[in-house]
């Protein structure tokens, strides 16, 4: 098996990619949204603090990654922070993904939308409230998606069963 | 899905409502392409408001995937998108194989190029006969299905399915395919790139399905962009991006092809680079032939991958390994990964958590499509009502995959 380069931590990512253009504009723009940081796997993951992920979105927007690929959640029930975001964003001119990672405390956390960026989030965050129960400030329309509107529960979670009674 | 509720419980559009007449399109409605629901808000006979309302075939396979180990998952994959399983096989195999740092060999790599390829001309046959037909050209869909067929023959001889293959397998092939299966590629694309001829003999110069299409459903490069379309509706609109180009998967960049594009971003533009994307798999599939490699289809990792029948009853280390591999499944190191592909119908995207288990943490799919019907009230708005079924057509939703 080939070996895993890894870059782990905020200062390692900072040290190993000074000139990638997603971590310059981050650290431009306020270094203190930043709250962690991995390059693994070829893929570079981003933990940006909760309040800041609209107006991080925005920033590495204007540095070229122009296309909202997917957001979805992952519930580390019973672990805190609870549930993570992440969103992909892809840039056509550097042909590269990054990974924007929100960590959020309690059991039905908030933040805000970032339809105002990229209206393709629309129904991605629709889908995470649905299956998560994570609302999102700002949004246009947030109503369940996939399930039926008199659905009681998040079926995604991790304390909800995958068969039986619930 | 929304049972119980007004019909229109969303924001309200600009101006008196009085005059609008709301119109549900579906659930079933043979231009949907499945159980798609449409509300539309028109005046008279123009679309003022439209919104996709879905949900209505979601089984929960993400649910599923976390129950199961990480080959148990494949299967699941099929089912996500029944016009293109292989591009759902190979799109969750290498997230998978991401995570665990496992080596494909080259010939497996490249029957993955042929068969994803196979799999985008299945894809683009059952688009074009159906699209074809929702706008009254009903020739189209026998030809279409005839080649379709060849395809799907193609499909049972290499996994013993039709539909839902399963083929690919994390570490390479389900099976070596067998002896004639190369020819018999060879003789189909051989005479394949007449019959694309043939449909657009029939249709480019046809009058009526130029006038039902030209024009229809403008979506522009930005709006493109803005509304995460991907694919050939993407390229349609003047985008010059296909990961098998820009980021390449299992071994794409060794091949030579074009990726069509087009500036126009409508309907007409969307079925002009279709039919181009399909000689250009043509062209794929005849230098996968041409240069298939010999070697093993599997990765040399006896742990994650199942040993072949006569090794597993002749050694014991085999057998231990199958049994252990079926009944414990295998560990996969923690982490995260995305694994991104060009499926037939724009960028589909596997998102997998592992916790160092042998089941999957997290398994989410992004699938071209869900996004894509994000765009149709930009495409629709303003025009008449007939042009939904148009432009529903132009960007080849699969329910299965969007409602998963």
């Amino acid at each position: 098996m080939a070996e895993i380069n890894a870059l782990v931590g905020k200062a390692a990512v900072l040290d190993g990619l000074p000139e990638h253009p997603a971590v310059k504009a981050i650290q431009a723009w306020n270094p203190e949204a930043l709250v962690d940081a991995k390059f693994d796997r070829d893929e570079l993951t981003l933990t940006i603090a909760a309040e800041e992920i609209r107006a991080a979105a925005a920033t590495v927007q204007a540095v070229g990654y122009n296309f909202f690929v997917d957001l979805t959640a992952v519930d580390w029930f019973p672990s805190s922070p609870r549930f993570q975001l992440s969103y992909h964003i892809l840039s056509h001119a550097y042909k590269e993904r990054i990974r924007l990672r929100v960590l959020l405390e309690g059991e039905s956390p908030s933040l805000e939308s970032i339809t105002p960026v990229w209206p393709a989030a629309n129904f991605y965050e629709r889908e995470v409230f649905d299956l998560f129960g994570i609302r999102f400030g700002g949004h246009p329309n947030l109503r369940r998606i996939l399930m039926p509107d008199d659905w009681v529960g998040h079926p995604l979670r991790k304390d909800y069963p995958v068969e039986g009674y619930r | 899905m929304n049972s119980g509720t007004p019909i229109l419980d969303v924001p309200a559009a600009e101006g008196s409502r009085d005059q609008h007449m709301v119109l549900n399109m579906g659930p079933q409605h043979p231009a949907t392409h499945g159980v798609l629901r449409l509300v539309l808000e028109i005046d008279g006979e123009i679309i003022v408001r439209l919104y996709p309302e879905i949900g209505y075939l979601h089984t929960g396979i993400e649910k599923t995937c976390e129950a199961k180990f990480y080959q148990q998952v494949v299967p699941l994959t099929d089912r996500i998108d029944y016009l293109s399983p292989m591009a759902n096989n190979l799109c969750y195999c290498l997230a998978v194989e991401k995570l665990l740092a496992l080596e494909i060999p080259g010939k497996a790599q490249w029957i993955r190029v042929l068969l994803s390829e196979l799999t985008r001309l299945n894809s683009h046959l059952v688009w074009l006969g159906t699209h074809a037909m929702d706008i009254g050209a009903l020739t189209v869909f026998l030809y279409t299905f005839r080649e379709r067929e060849d395809i799907l023959r193609l499909f049972e001889a290499v996994s013993g399915q039709r539909m839902m293959t399963s083929y690919f397998r994390i570490g390479g092939l389900a099976l070596e395919p067998p002896l004639d299966f190369f020819h018999r590629v060879e003789t189909f694309i051989h005479s394949f790139p007449e019959k694309i001829d043939e449909y657009s003999n029939l249709l480019t110069g046809n009058p009526i399905f130029k006038n039902r299409l030209k024009g229809v459903g403008y979506l522009s490069a930005a709006d493109a962009i803005a509304l995460g379309v991907t694919g050939p509706p993407m390229r349609a609109s003047g985008v010059d991006f296909d990961l098998r180009r820009d980021m390449p998967y299992s071994g794409y960049e060794k091949f030579q092809f074009r990726v069509p594009v087009s500036s126009d971003g409508d309907c007409w533009a969307r079925y002009l680079v279709r039919l181009e994307e399909m000689r250009e798999s043509v062209r794929i599939i005849q230098q996968a032939l041409d240069g298939m490699p010999e070697g093993p289809i599997k990765a040399d990792a006896p742990r994650i991958v199942l040993p072949d029948r006569e090794k597993m009853k002749t050694q014991m280390e085999a057998l231990i390994h199958h049994f252990k591999i079926v009944t414990e499944g295998f560990a996969v190191p923690a982490g995260e990964v995305y694994q991104g592909i060009e499926s037939p119908r724009g960028q589909m995207g596997y998102y997998v958590v592992s916790d160092g288990t042998a089941k999957p943490y997290r398994v989410h799919m992004r699938n071209p499509t869900f996004a894509t019907l994000q765009a149709l009230e930009t495409m629709c708005k303003g025009r008449m009502l007939a042009d939904v079924v148009a432009v529903v057509g132009s960007i080849d939703i699969v329910l299965g995959e969007i409602d998963r």
